[in-house]
C-alpha cells in the first residue's frame, strides 16, 4: 500500500489541495498535480538547478524535496514572477533584451535564483552574478547573456534608466 | 530518478523522533536533504521509512558561551552563513560555509545532516575536525558526547548507533586575533572538493606560534589532523619556508583515489592546500576577527 498524504500547497498566491503519495517529489507536485510546467525538471539530483523554486521567499531546489514537506508552505514560481497578464518582470525583461534565453531550459531556475539574489544583494558586481548563478547549469553555454540580463536587471530594479 | 517507496513521518518533538528509531529498523532522518534527497531519487538508499526533522521543534540555534560555539542539528547552512556571531567569533566556519554547495542548498543543508552524512570532503565535519568540535548525539538510551576526532568510524559512517540522532555541535573558540583560513580546491564553484584545507593559529608575544590546527578533507575518508606539521610548526616562528617544509608532511597521508582525481593528485593538492592555508592564516593574525 502507498503511504499518501492529504497536502495543500499556496503556489503563486492559489491554494492547491491534492492527495499524494509521500514519496512525490515537490518538483513532480508542481508539474503533475498542479500543471505549473514553468519549473523545469533536469538533473533530479540537486545539481543543474532547473526546478529552483522559491519556498517561503527564499530558494530551494524543488527536486530534493518531497510534496509533503511543502505541506502549509507558500512557493513561488516562475509563473508567479510577472506582475500580471500583459507585463513581464523587469528580470524577465531583462532577460529578453540581453538575449539571456537561449533554448530557455535552464531559464526558470535562473530567474527564481536571480529574483532572491537580486533582491539579497541590489547593486551586485559580475563576478557576484557570476557566484550567484554557479548552482544553475546552461547546457548552451550563454551565460554571457544571463549575467549581462542580471545586471541590467539589478540597474533597473534599482531604478535606474534602461542601458 | 524517483525516489523508492517508503513510509513517511513527520514528528514534532525529539522524544517522537527517538521513538521511531527505536522502533524502525531501515530508517533514514531526512535533515535538509541536500545529499539524501539525492540518494533516495538516484536510490542508492532504500529505507523503509523516512523520519523528517523538519517539523520537529528546539532543534536549530546557534548560542556563543563559555568559550564556545553550541550549533543544534537543524541549524541551515544558511543562518550559519548569516550569523554575526559565527563570522565574529569562529571566521574559519563562515569562509569555509561560502565553500559548500551554493546559495538554493546552503539554504536547505544543515549542519547535522552535513555532519552525520560524513562526506570526504564536506566543510563543515572539515571545520569540526580543525576546532575539535564535540558531536551530541541521543537516542531513547540517552544522550552521549562524542569528540570529533573519535566521530568518523569510516567512509562517510559517523561512529553512532542505528536508534542515535545527531543533535548538535560544540565548536570550542579561539582566542581574538587568531588566524584562520579555509580554502579548497574543486573544478567549479560548489562543486564537491576534491581537497580542502584549514588552518588556525595564534602566536605568543614573541612572535612564536603557540597553538595551531591544520586539517585536510577530501584526502581520507574523513578529515585528517595533520598532526606532523602542527609539531614542526608549534614553538616557532611562523615563516614561509616553514610552512612549506610542515605542509609537505601532507603529502604522505593515504589519499582516496575515484573518477575525479588520483590519489597522488589529492596528496599534491594536501601539500599545497594547507601551505597556502598555512599563508592565509598568518596574514589574518591579529585582524579584528577572532
Amino acid at each position: 500500500m502507498a503511504d499518501r498524504r492529504r497536502v495543500s500547497v499556496t503556489i503563486n498566491g492559489d491554494t492547491y489541495e491534492r492527495e499524494v503519495e509521500t514519496r512525490l517529489l515537490l518538483s513532480d507536485f508542481i508539474r503533475h498535480e498542479c500543471e505549473l510546467t514553468g519549473t523545469h525538471v533536469g538533473c533530479e539530483h540537486g545539481v543543474c538547478g532547473a526546478c529552483t523554486i522559491l519556498l517561503d521567499g527564499i530558494t530551494a531546489r524543488s527536486c530534493l524535496m518531497l510534496a509533503v514537506q511543502a505541506d502549509g508552505h507558500e512557493l513561488l514560481t516562475i509563473e508567479g514572477i510577472a506582475p500580471n497578464e500583459e507585463e513581464l518582470h523587469p528580470l524577465q525583461q531583462a532577460f529578453m533584451d540581453n538575449h539571456g534565453l537561449q533554448c530557455g531550459y535552464c531559464t526558470p531556475g535562473m530567474l527564481t535564483t536571480l529574483l532572491e539574489f537580486l533582491r539579497d544583494n541590489p547593486n551586485p558586481t559580475e563576478k557576484e552574478v557570476r557566484v550567484a548563478i554557479s548552482g544553475n547549469l546552461c547546457r548552451c553555454t550563454g551565460y554571457q547573456g544571463i549575467v549581462d540580463a542580471a545586471l541590467d536587471a539589478a540597474g533597473r530594479l534599482r531604478g535606474e534608466a534602461e542601458a | 530518478m524517483k525516489p523508492p517507496p517508503f513510509t513517511y513521518h513527520d514528528p514534532r518533538t525529539i522524544p517522537e523522533v527517538l521513538d521511531l528509531l527505536a522502533a524502525k529498523d531501515n530508517a533514514r532522518l531526512l535533515s535538509g536533504g541536500q545529499s539524501l534527497m539525492p540518494m533516495l531519487n538516484m536510490r542508492y538508499v532504500l529505507p523503509d521509512d523516512v523520519i523528517d526533522l523538519n517539523r520537529v521543534e528546539g532543534l536549530s540555534g546557534i548560542a556563543a558561551a563559555n568559550g564556545s560555539l553550541e550549533i543544534a542539528g537543524m541549524t541551515r547552512q544558511r543562518d550559519i552563513e548569516f550569523s554575526d556571531v559565527v563570522s565574529a567569533r569562529c571566521p574559519i566556519m563562515t569562509e569555509a560555509i561560502l565553500q559548500v554547495g551554493h546559495r538554493q542548498t546552503r539554504n536547505r543543508g544543515t549542519l547535522g545532516g552535513s555532519l552525520a552524512h560524513l562526506d570526504p570532503s564536506a566543510e563543515l565535519p572539515a571545520v569540526a575536525m580543525a576546532l575539535d568540535a564535540t558531536i551530541h548525539v541521543e537516542s531513547k538510551r540517552g544522550k552521549r558526547d562524542i569528540a570529533m576526532a573519535d566521530f568518523p568510524a569510516g567512509y562517510m559512517t559517523p561512529s553512532i548507533e542505528l536508534d542515535e540522532m545527531v543533535t548538535g555541535a560544540t565548536f570550542p573558540l579561539w582566542e581574538d586575533g587568531h588566524g584562520y583560513a579555509f580554502i579548497e580546491f574543486a573544478r567549479r564553484h560548489g562543486d564537491f572538493a576534491i581537497v580542502s584545507a584549514g588552518a588556525l593559529m595564534t602566536t605568543d608575544g614573541t612572535g612564536k606560534v603557540n597553538r595551531i590546527s591544520i586539517t585536510v578533507s577530501g584526502v581520507g575518508p574523513s578529515p585528517l589532523r595533520c598532526t606532523e606539521a602542527e609539531e614542526m610548526i608549534l614553538d616557532q616562528t611562523p615563516e614561509l619556508e616553514l610552512f612549506r617544509e610542515a605542509a609537505e608532511t601532507a603529502r604522505a597521508f593515504d589519499a582516496l583515489e575515484d573518477i575525479h582525481a588520483p590519489s597522488s593528485y589529492r596528496q599534491h593538492l594536501a601539500a599545497v592546500l594547507s601551505r597556502r592555508a598555512l599563508e592565509k592564516a598568518q596574514t589574518r593574525l591579529g585582524g579584528s576577527n577572532g
